[in-house]
Parts: structure tokens; sequence; C-alpha cells
């Protein structure tokens, strides 16, 4: 078992004084090197449940498991990703990639050839001494899972990585994603508000309710192609799966 | 978003150009026609400078002409020592930016790494910010003395608050996803202050910077003016009470001498620092 939340509930003070609920009594289970989706409505919570799994804060009731161990702070088996690139300006993006392991003692030359390894993986080979402003949208998400990808996490968070991205680069960057991380046999959770993309990049998809968030359904994505969504976006049956998903979020009642 | 945009994001994208590869062309004309237009107006200014009086009969110790003032330098530099002068309110405008800046980036990253100091001394701060530093130049004299003391503490004091404000502001302003970042990747609190605050503040502080070096030579000037007897601002009350207007000319021009070299360093310094910013065309 990669990842387990156990009734997990999150309750953040107010300004205003009434406690608010984002997510409620959610439990579910992520296998090892499977790719599951969290759907739902904008403040549903879906980024709370990020940033429980990488740490960043503790559930107020339940626990997050991360390979059997209970998720009491920042640890070294989980690495995220924002809709932002999160690039630092002011480092080459070798060393962008390197970051993540300088906290971790890996000595220098060890972390230059694993950034190295990285950036071929997410094909930036030659942009090893550029700076993050002279690489587009597209390609400084790349250089973000090789960030990502260098300290070898056990799982991948992504939270939206692709929603600030024009719709050809999206399906590329969504092909590349999914080859690395299957080459690489990671466990990625990844949050969206793109239904499509869900089905397009996962073997499971969980639905979350408006907030307090808890899930509502579970859908098991039963398609081939998982590492190449290019391909599994022309099967007939991705639509089937996308209206089920605009079932459950009530969307067709909320535009009437 | 800069020309790399253009590229595509696929596999095969094409290494990216770190500038537009169009040396002269249209750029220098236009470069080149605005340097010729500012000296025009240069040559203008001087000619007016050297004739107007004369033409309209104003007395030489209102307005002195150019050559009035090119003469009087002369006389300076060689009776009045005016190198040593000069020397002075440098090495003073100098020695007091680099004590009143680096004290208030030191106190700036300390208050911003702690909200509870912040708001305790914030308002207090405040008033010090409002309250006008030059003067208390005549209490410093009080207190230290005819002596050196005084102008260098107006200057501190001067050149102080724009920096600590800058890099306060700064500090509270970086991107709450960065630190979260570095916090997953399990950097330690000063792992964080060196690697992402310190760097992201950056900016800010040069910016604070720059506003306080032009600063520096108004706290050293105020400093000379009120007490002592060396420096340009020394030079300005002695030539105002003889009525040498020209005296006072020369050391207003050799003041902002001194502060358009220390200001233009610090640019020459943020360009090589902040290298890894897009710069805005123009």
């Amino acid at each position: 078992m990669a990842l387990e939340f156990r009734a997990v509930t999150k309750v953040f003070p107010t300004n205003a004084g009434t406690p608010l609920t984002a997510v409620s009594g959610v439990s579910f289970r992520v296998d090892e090197g499977e790719f599951v989706s969290v759907v739902g409505p904008s403040g549903c919570g879906k980024s709370t449940i990020l940033s429980m799994t990488a740490g960043l804060y503790q559930p107020s009731e339940g626990e997050v498991l991360v390979s059997g161990t209970r998720v009491d702070g920042p640890n070294a088996h989980v690495g995220f990703m924002l809709q932002k690139d999160l690039l630092l300006p002011w480092r080459t993006i070798i060393s962008n990639i390197e970051f993540g392991l300088e906290s971790r003692g890996v000595p220098r030359a060890e972390r230059r050839a694993r950034a190295i390894a990285e950036l071929r993986h997410c094909h930036l080979d030659g942009f090893e001494t550029q700076y993050p402003y002279q690489l587009s949208g597209g390609m400084r998400q790349r250089a973000a899972l090789a960030r990502t990808l260098a300290i070898d996490p056990e799982i991948i968070l992504l939270d939206e990585p692709f929603s600030a991205l024009d719709a050809q680069t999206k399906l590329l960057l969504q092909n590349s994603f999914a080859k690395t991380i299957a080459e690489a046999g990671k466990t990625t959770l990844l949050i969206t508000h793109d239904l499509a993309e869900a089905v397009l990049m996962s073997d499971r998809i969980l639905v979350l309710s408006e907030r307090p968030g808890t899930i509502i359904a579970e859908i098991k994505v039963d398609l081939p192609h998982r590492n190449e969504p290019i391909k599994r976006r022309v099967l007939p049956e991705v639509s089937d799966y996308a209206a089920q998903l605009f079932k459950h979020l009530k969307l067709e009642e909320k535009a009437a | 978003m800069t020309d790399a945009t253009a590229t595509q994001a696929g596999a095969k994208a094409p290494a990216v150009t770190r500038k537009p590869a169009n040396p002269g062309g249209p750029r220098m004309d236009h470069r080149l026609k605005t340097t010729v237009a500012s000296l025009g107006l240069l040559a203008l200014v001087l000619l007016a400078w050297q004739y107007l009086p004369t033409a309209l009969d104003v007395p030489k110790y209102i307005i002195p002409t150019l050559t009035d003032c090119l003469f009087e330098l002369k006389r300076m530099w060689l009776y009045d020592g005016l190198t040593a002068h000069t020397l002075s309110t440098a090495l003073y405008t100098l020695l007091g930016f680099a004590i009143g800046s680096l004290l208030g980036a030191t106190l700036g990253y300390l208050l911003g790494m702690s909200a509870f100091w912040e708001k305790v001394l914030s308002p207090y701060i405040l008033a010090l910010q409002i309250a006008p530093k030059v003067a208390f130049a005549p209490l410093f004299i009080m207190w230290f003395g005819y002596n050196s003391v005084p102008k260098l503490l107006v200057t501190v004091l001067i050149v102080f608050f724009p920096v600590l404000v800058n890099v306060l502001q700064a500090m509270r302003t970086v991107d709450r996803d960065l630190i979260n970042l570095a916090r997953a990747y399990s950097l330690s609190r000063l792992g964080i202050f060196w690697k992402i605050e310190m760097p992201s503040t950056l900016p800010n502080l040069m910016a604070g910077l720059r506003i306080a070096s032009t600063l520096a030579v108004i706290g050293v000037t105020v400093g000379e003016l009120v007490g002592g007897n060396t420096g340009l601002g020394y030079l300005i009350s002695y030539g105002g009470g003889q009525a040498n207007a020209a005296m006072v000319f020369n050391a207003i021009v050799l003041l902002t001498v001194i502060g358009f070299v220390l200001y233009s360093a610090l640019v020459r310094i943020e360009d090589r620092v902040l290298h890894y910013l897009p710069k805005a065309h123009g």
C-alpha cells in the first residue's frame, strides 16, 4: 500500500470564528504504481488532501499513511508539483533539479549525475545552463517534474500541473508526464478539475463532493494506454467515463 | 513572457537563444538619437547658463556664469583644499551608506523572520520613518560634538529606513508555495532563509539600496552643513556666508557627482546580481 487515508477530517480555524471543514471522513487507498486522480468542484479540499500527504499540515482527525508509516511532517517519500512550476528563477535548470537533493546529504557529484539523468528523462537535454525565464511554460513544468523525480519519491503528488498551459502544450505534456511516470514506476496522485484529463491519465478516479469534501464516487478506468493519453484520447469509451463524472458532479443540474 | 514561449513543448524543442540576434538595427539608431538629443539639451543649458545671466544683468553673487564657476573651481582646488573636502564627503557617504544599509537589511531580515517582533516594532518603525531624520543633526552635535560622528549618524539613520522597509516588505511577500516546497524537501529554517528568502528578496534589497544611495548624500551634506569644518557641505555653508555663489554651485555639482557615482555602481552591481531576471526591452 503506497498511500492510505483513514477517515481523515481537516478543520481550519478562520478569522471569522466559525471553523472551516475542508474535508470530512475521507478514506481511500492507492496501490503501488497506481495513478489515481481526485476530481471535484473548486474549493472541495482537493489541495488539502495533497498538503496532508506531503506532510505540510496534519489531519484534525484520522491519519495519513505513506508506505505504511504515519505522515507527521514533511518527508522524503513524497514529491509534489503545483500549477506553478516553482522553479527558482536565480538558479539554472540543472541546479533547480538538484534543489531537492541538497538537504539530503547527497554528495555534489552524485547530485549532478542524478539531475542530468532526470533532465534526460524529461527531454530537457541541452537546457542545463539556461535560466527558467528562458524556457516555455511546458518546458518549465517538465523541469519541475525532473526536480520531483530526482529525489526518487515513493509518491508523486500533482496539483493541477497542466492547468496553466494552452490546450496543445497540455496534451503533449500530459503524454510526456504519463510516459515518464510510467517508466519510473511511480505511484501518483493527481488533483485536477479537468475531467477529461482524469480519464486520460488515471487507473482510478476519486470524486469529491462540495465542501466539506467527502468521496462520493470511485471510478475505475478500464482502458488501455495509461502511459499514452494521446492514444487513449481517441477511444470511444472516454466520453462515457467523462459523462459518468459529469453526472456525479451534478454539472447538468448546476447548468440548468 | 519572453520569446522562449514560442518554442514548442515537444521533445525536439530547439535551443532557445539568449538574446535576439540583431546587433545594430533600428534599436541602435534609436539609442543614437536619444544620446544626441540628450547631449544637445546639455549644450543648450550650458550656453544659457553662460550667456543669460550677463544678458539679463543678474549679478555674479546671485547666478555666476559657467566660466565664473570653473574659475572658482580652480581657485577652490588650489587654495581651499577642495580635493580633501570632496574625498572626505565621498568617504562619509560611502561609510554611512554601508553601515546604514547593513543595519537596515539585517533588521529587515530578522523582523521578516519573526511575525511577532515585526508587529511589536512596526508602529515605532513607522514613526521613526516619518520623522525627518535630518532634523536630528543638531541633537547629534550636542551629544557627540563637532566631529565626524554626527554626520555619520545622520547618514546611517537616513539610509537605514528605505533598506529596512524594502527588505521587510519583500520578506512578507515571499511566495508561500516556494517555502512549502522547501519544507517538503526538508530544508531547515536557516536553509529556507539562504536558499529561498534571501534570493527572493534580492530585487527589493537592491531597489532599497538604490534609493538609499541617493539619500546618503543628503545625510552627509546636512551633517556637514550643520557642524564641522570639512566636506562639501561645509564649503556650501562657508561659500553661502561669503556670498560666493560660485562656490556653492560647485559644491552642489560635486555632491551630485558623488551620489551619481554611487548610484551607477549600484546599478552595475544590480545588473550583475539579478542577471536571471528577464529584462524589459527598451
